[in-house]
């Protein structure tokens, strides 16, 4: 999973909990699609319409806490961000991104070293560039990489069942 | 070496003689619960995923209560969806009307001491109230749940809690688990288990339990457990077997951190706005003038918070611009109270009783606030816009403390 990229930052800060990512107001749209555009509003209201695909967000601590809806990740996803980097994620939010192959990164340090609108570069299991020092990231446990190789859990579930 | 509760249980579920924290197993699941904000989109993994039928019907439960009744026309789809997926698939565990799922599955039997639960809410938690190892999942795991019947964990570390001696009058078992989080923070127990013991506990109703137990997922925990005994005998009307029993923490157990409080220290507490670890005492805003109150929820809509509201208000009326909404966790509270008088007590001093379900809490369904106003609330959430828009300030307290706002129209 050895993977290099460039991407600009967006800024968030500690506690970013499920409200923020999607109101409840909105979950029952019917799409997440139709859902996208609400995404962080109670919090920065044209943030939605600002994130370009390949855009990465980096947070505080205990990112996505609150509720277990994994619109949540969806919708980061679904906004084109290629991954999310925080001193720490929420347990339930951490399940459900991997299982939607939302990539997520653990750094305590990345968060107060960055500007919005900074550049980094990423590589996966390795660390993150920025201004000339490396922030170095850990590796997934075994099987989560298992469910993220697979595409996901709804692709490891196919597998199994022998759709693919 | 001695073992946690979540390690005991762990390891009458799976065989695994010396599973301890930091593994990671596959665990057998006693019972799911599915509520109808997420059936839709459980349904659609699942056959996405090529199940073609439920792995034991009779271990799935489906709870319609975040949108009962539907205050938008769409609503109405998620009721369709899930009624056709128990028609499909053979259920006969369906709830459409009966009150707030986290009550249901404790109340209506679903859960017992040991099991191991999940659910597509993150206050599936409240089930560690008699002993099992609850959490909540989304709903991409819950699908694969329904296919396999497995899950797999890691096996949490364990923060005890220890709570001894007698709670002053007026502080409810809110006060204990707020000022918990505010000590934890809102992320002090992430992927951690909680396990509540002491005197005090020992005494308390399940009922008090289960309000501590539904917010340990505000300080981020995995799940919380209390030990089984004669109250949760009583409670979830069946005989303990000596395996329930000893979900005791050993003396000689591994924990990653203890906390004790003396019982006579607590004082009645706010989470103030907008996070839930922001706790402070009522003290600090005695006066603050408030434009809602709200009893209810998963949290504390049981029978003993609607009777303590009644105790406060009994013979008194609520403060004319102050609207005050009392919402019971189920159609049993609801009936209960109903025929023992406390709703026409809360009736009589102003309130606006609403039918159970999740309503309010979530900001689906009637009472809404806008910018400016401030309310106090028994729920278990103060992030912004949870109940209106994002300028609503949400003050998180006890059936007590609200039901003294209420009369005053300020904090008290």
């Amino acid at each position: 999973m050895s993977d290099t990229f460039a991407a600009k930052v967006w800024v968030l800060g500690d506690d970013i909990d499920t409200d923020i990512i999607i109101p409840t107001e909105y979950l029952a749209l019917k799409t997440v699609e139709d859902m996208k555009p609400y995404a962080f509003s109670p919090l920065r209201p044209e943030l939605a319409g600002q994130i370009q695909p390949g855009d990465i967000i980096v947070a505080g601590k205990n990112f996505g806490c609150g509720s277990s809806r994994e619109q949540a990740p969806e919708i980061i996803k679904a906004l084109g961000v290629r991954c999310v980097v925080a001193k720490s994620f929420a347990r339930i939010f951490f399940r459900n991104a991997i299982n939607n192959g939302l990539l997520l990164i653990e750094n305590p340090d990345l968060h107060d070293a960055v500007a919005e609108g900074d550049i980094v570069e990423v590589t996966v299991n390795e660390g993150i560039l920025h201004n000339g020092t490396t922030y170095p990231i850990a590796s997934l446990p075994q099987n989560l990489v298992e469910i993220i190789e697979a595409g996901g859990l709804v692709k490891a579930m196919r597998k199994r069942n022998g759709l693919e | 070496m001695g073992a946690t509760i979540i390690e005991k249980i762990v390891r009458r579920n799976t065989g695994i003689e010396n599973a301890k924290a930091g593994d990671i197993v596959t665990v057998n699941v006693d019972r799911v619960m599915i509520h109808d904000i997420f059936i839709p989109f459980v349904k659609e993994k699942f056959e996405e995923m090529g199940f073609t039928k439920l792995w034991d019907p009779d271990k799935v439960v489906l709870i319609y209560d975040h949108l009962v009744p539907a205050s938008q026309v769409d609503d109405t789809r998620h009721f369709r969806i899930g009624n056709e997926f128990v028609e499909k698939y053979g259920m006969k565990n369906i709830h459409r009307s009966d009150g707030i799922c986290h009550q249901l599955m404790t109340e209506a039997g679903y859960v017992k001491p040991g099991n191991i639960v999940f659910g597509t809410d993150s206050h599936t938690t409240t089930y560690g109230c008699v002993g099992a190892f609850s959490s909540g999942v989304g709903y991409t795991e819950m699908a694969s749940i329904l296919g396999t019947g497995t899950m797999w964990i890691k096996v949490p570390e364990t923060i005890k809690v220890t709570i001894d001696g007698k709670l002053p009058s007026d502080v409810m078992s809110k006060d204990i688990i707020l000022k918990l989080i505010g000590d934890l923070g809102a992320d002090g127990a992430t992927y951690k288990a909680l396990e509540f013991s002491g005197s005090t506990v020992e005494n308390m109703t399940v009922a008090s339990r289960m309000a501590m137990a539904n917010m340990a997922i505000e300080a981020g925990a995995k799940c919380a457990l209390f030990t089984p005994d004669e109250k949760t005998a009583e409670y979830c009307e069946m005989e303990l077997t000596d395996a329930e029993r000893s979900l005791v923490g050993d003396e000689d157990a591994v924990y990653c951190q203890e906390i004790h409080y003396r019982a006579e220290d607590f004082v009645r507490v706010l989470a103030c706005p907008s996070q839930v670890d922001n706790i402070q005492p009522v003290s600090s805003w005695t006066g603050t003038e408030i434009d809602q109150v709200f009893i209810g929820s998963c949290t504390n809509g049981r029978l003993e918070d609607l009777e303590r509201a009644a105790a406060v208000l009994k013979g008194k009326k609520v403060a004319p611009f102050v609207k005050l909404i009392v919402t019971p966790a189920s159609r049993k509270i609801y009936r209960e109270a109903d025929a023992n008088g406390t709703l026409q007590i809360l009736a009589e001093a102003g309130a606006i009783i609403t039918h159970p379900g999740c309503g309010l809490c979530c900001g689906r369904t009637g009472g809404i606030l806008t910018d400016g106003e401030r309310v106090v609330a028994t729920n278990n959430r103060n992030f912004l816009g949870r109940m209106g828009t994002s300028k609503v300030e949400i003050f998180l307290a006890s059936p007590e403390t609200a039901a003294r706002c209420a009369i005053e129209g300020k904090i008290n």
